[in-house]
């Protein structure tokens, strides 16, 4: 239960009032508030800054320092307050979280400081609301950037053995500063790449006249040099890829990732080449294959960091790209269908048709104007000046548009990340908080019969088996036992839901039954029963098969006892005998006396008639007591 | 709709006194915990009134492992007496007065205006089964033993049988209280919540 809502118990208990008109059984006692104290103020003195708050408002968290009893520890008697020699501006925000249920991270503080302060009062980080999450966020990860950098560098002398010699050769491929290695081969591949690059410009310069009068280029003039240095610098890249494929730790996601294609790509025109014979038809073709080979201009992004980050930013503003580009063509196809038709009448024009103005529009709305196409119509000349003026709007409009867009995308598209990691972490939490409190509820319910027995009873010497918990909780397992007894159902885990589901659905297995039996703690399907906690296996627990048709049938204990009065008995009676039971166990876990019902068919006795006929579906309370001074402890 | 613009006061504490039973320092108390209810995540709670969303917020908070969102719509009706869309302190105070410290008959009178979603004085069979839908929503899925799909309809047969004395299919408010107070279950569950202040 979120202890922040502790101050709604009362009103949610006041509510159960609605159930119990409807409750066909007698609701379990509320726990008694033992000391019952009139609210009062506390006093927190903070190095020498004196906070009150009401004692109520900090028993809110009971698993924090300052709600439970560990502020006891530092408890003065003398000025009868807690004085606390931590930071008083960080202890504001502390006590806020108290009051308002939200815990708020003021932005002049220190990160590592305000964590000090939340571990010593206990306080779990992750309950920062949402206003102040981010910030919290985001200087802790610089922090923790900060401190990894640190280690890095302390760690770079050291070698780790830990790592196997594929793990080592990946980490040098991707951090060259790793080791000596890792940096030569770093620089050898660059210096291949641009050698790889510049030759494949070089081999279209014309460098000479070969006798013959013919400006050769000089990739043809000395094409045996220029091949050998293409086929050193694809050996180059072959054995890279080759060593980057052993050495990454998921092949499949290298072989798809986009600089392994970049290489792919880079090296295959070469392989292609070889393999082709010189057939003229062909090479015609092969040639234009060779311009793939520009796309080793790319590998150079594995070296550069900036070019690894216009990608990234190109990618992520494509859609706005993708909107001007859109935007443009409309505006092109326009004025070049305009131009057209104004240009159609005009003799010798050159707008020969609507494609062919598309390059006059083009050249025109980027204010270049290279003037191969001029309009020679009026009409022309008009519609070609409206078209230059536009093409400055909307040309130079988006673009700082995009330019800021593209910030603001980048940063939302971080904080959207972001948005859904806590959503993620948010609703876990929820959903751990929320079996947290069931658990808790159900752990206190099989030990809750202990309690309660031992209470009622006041053993002193067993007290130490009960489990203290708050008084808060326990109203509130209260409240949740009513709401059980009213709908005569109980609240299991999933665990033994599942279990359950798969057990009704084999129901032909009576006869493994009797083990499985005293392994469901507190089960019971009949109200006005008692429960008792069986840990131990039953003494002589063959239970005949034919009694249990459903795997939802009681079995239960038939106790001697001496008379009892009825068996919707008050609660006192039950409680003597139930204690009865119950001593030996918890004193030597075994059971004294245990008779096991006998299986006669069900001819109900006047006891097993006044009981109010449990609505619960499904599950009959079959086992018709022996004699009417037996008292039925079912035991699961 | 925003009501966080809305201040609403609370009559004085003197009046509250005299119209509940509560005494001043428990008036002090609840409204407190009316004013602040703590960590409620998503709705902020408008000073001075509490609208439906946050009182089914908080009445989850204390049911786990079910869907208490229809039986706390009931409640909420239940409350707001007078049919504004949310409770004031004075409601708040009042119902709590009813069920904390009235005598069994107001308290008696509270649960039948509960069923009775339509304030017309009479319970159908459907109104109750939709209360015993809520209830039977709070409990979850993982039950023991499984929840059957027609557990609420028994349950309100069981209901009516017990309630209806002349069977004509409607639970009137004397029909109730004359049959509550022949059960002596309900009787002393009645009382459970006696000193929860």
């Amino acid at each position: 239960m979120a202890a922040g809502v502790a101050a709604w118990l009362p009103f949610a208990r006041a509510a159960a009032i609605g159930w119990m008109p409807v409750a066909n059984c007698p609701m379990p006692l509320a726990p008694a508030d033992k000391n019952k104290r009139q609210d009062e103020l506390i006093i927190l003195n903070v190095s020498g800054r004196r906070f009150q708050t009401w004692r109520t408002t900090l028993e809110r968290y009971p698993d924090t320092l300052l709600g439970s009893t560990e502020k006891e520890f530092f408890f003065n008697e003398d000025t009868k307050e807690y004085f606390f020699d931590r930071d008083p501006e960080v202890f504001r925000c502390v006590l806020n979280f108290y009051r308002t249920g939200k815990l708020h991270y003021p932005r002049y503080e220190c990160i590592s400081a305000y964590d000090d302060e939340l571990a010593f009062y206990g306080i779990l980080p992750e309950i920062i609301g949402d206003c102040c999450y981010e910030e919290y966020k985001d200087r802790k990860r610089e922090n923790a950037e900060r401190l990894m950098d640190d280690n890095d560098s302390e760690n770079n002398q050291e070698s780790l053995p830990s790592l196997s010699f594929r793990q080592t050769m990946w980490r040098a491929f991707e951090n060259p500063h790793t080791s000596t290695l890792a940096l030569v081969f770093y620089y050898v591949t660059g210096f291949f790449i641009a050698v790889s690059v510049i030759t494949n410009v070089v081999e279209t310069v014309p460098c000479g006249t070969v006798p013959g009068n013919k400006e050769l280029p000089c990739g043809e003039r000395y094409a045996v040099a220029f091949f050998c240095l293409d086929t050193a610098c694809v050996m180059i890249f072959t054995v890279e890829y080759l060593l980057r494929l052993f050495a990454a730790p998921s092949r499949y996601r290298f072989i798809r990732s986009v600089m392994s294609i970049i290489d792919v790509v880079a090296i295959m025109p070469y392989y292609i080449g070889l393999v082709m014979t010189n057939n003229e038809d062909v090479s015609g073709a092969f040639v234009t294959l060779r311009v793939f080979r520009v796309f080793r201009i790319f590998k150079f992004s594995r070296h550069s960091q900036g070019l690894r980050i216009l990608g990234y930013t190109l990618k992520s503003c494509a859609s706005e790209l993708g909107f001007l580009l859109f935007s443009l063509t409309m505006a092109i196809i326009i004025f070049a269908t305009v131009m057209f038709y104004a240009e159609k009448g005009s003799s010798a024009s050159k707008f020969t048709s609507i494609p062919a103005s598309f390059w006059y529009t083009i050249v025109t709305m980027t204010t270049l104007g290279y003037g191969d196409m001029v309009p020679k119509t009026i009409a022309g000349k008009i519609f070609g000046s409206i078209c230059s003026l536009s093409g400055v709007l909307v040309i130079a409009l988006p673009v700082p548009v995009i330019v800021s867009n593209f910030s603001r995308i980048y940063h939302q598209n971080q904080r959207a990340d972001k948005r859904r990691a806590q959503k993620k972490a948010r609703l876990a939490r929820i959903r751990v908080a929320k079996t947290g409190s069931s658990n808790a509820y159900l752990h206190s319910k099989r030990n809750g019969l202990l309690n309660e027995a031992l209470e009622l009873t006041g053993s002193p010497e067993d007290e130490h088996l009960t489990k203290t918990t708050s008084l808060i909780e326990s109203q509130h397992h209260h409240l949740l036992h009513c709401l059980e007894k009213t709908t005569n159902h109980e609240f299991i885990d999933e665990q033994m839901f599942e279990q359950n589901c798969m057990e009704s659905s084999m129901q032909n297995y009576p006869s493994t039954r009797s083990p499985s039996l005293s392994s469901h703690p507190g089960l019971t399907t009949s109200c006005c029963s008692r429960r008792s906690k069986k840990t131990t296996h039953l003494p002589n627990s063959n239970l005949p098969a034919t009694r249990l048709r459903s795997m939802q049938e009681l079995s239960t204990i038939h106790i001697q006892g001496s008379e009892q009065p009825s068996l919707t008995t008050s609660r006192s009676s039950l409680n003597l005998k139930a204690d009865d039971v119950l001593r030996p166990n918890c004193k030597g876990s075994q059971i004294t006396t245990a008779i096991i019902s006998i299986p006669t068919p069900p001819a109900l006795t006047p006891e097993g008639e006044s009981r109010p006929p449990p609505s619960s579906p499904g599950s009959t309370t079959n086992i018709p007591p022996i004699g009417s001074n037996i008292v039925k402890v079912s035991a699961l | 709709m925003e009501m966080a613009t809305v201040r609403h006061r609370p009559e004085a504490l003197e009046l509250l006194e005299a119209q509940s039973k509560f005494t001043k320092k428990e008036l002090q108390i609840l409204y407190r915990g009316f004013k602040n209810p703590g960590a409620i995540s998503f709705y902020e709670c408008p000073s001075g009134v509490v609208n439906e969303e946050t009182f089914k917020e908080i009445y989850s908070q204390f049911f786990p492992q079910g869907d208490s969102t229809t039986y706390a719509h009931f409640l909420f009706n239940a409350f707001d007496t007078d049919h504004n869309g949310s409770v004031s302190f004075e409601d708040f105070v009042m119902g709590l007065s009813i069920l904390l410290r009235g005598t069994v008959q107001e308290k008696l009178n509270w649960a039948f205006n509960l069923y009775d979603i339509n304030k017309d004085g009479y319970i159908t069979k459907e109104e109750m089964l939709d209360i015993m839908k809520a209830i039977y929503d709070m409990m979850g899925k993982c039950t023991y033993p499984v929840l059957k799909e027609d557990a609420p309809r028994q349950h309100v047969e069981t209901f009516f049988q017990k309630m209806d004395k002349n069977k004509d299919g409607v639970v009137t408010i004397d029909e109730f209280i004359e049959s509550c107070q022949k059960d002596e279950n309900i009787m002393r569950s009645m009382q459970l919540f006696e000193n929860v202040i």
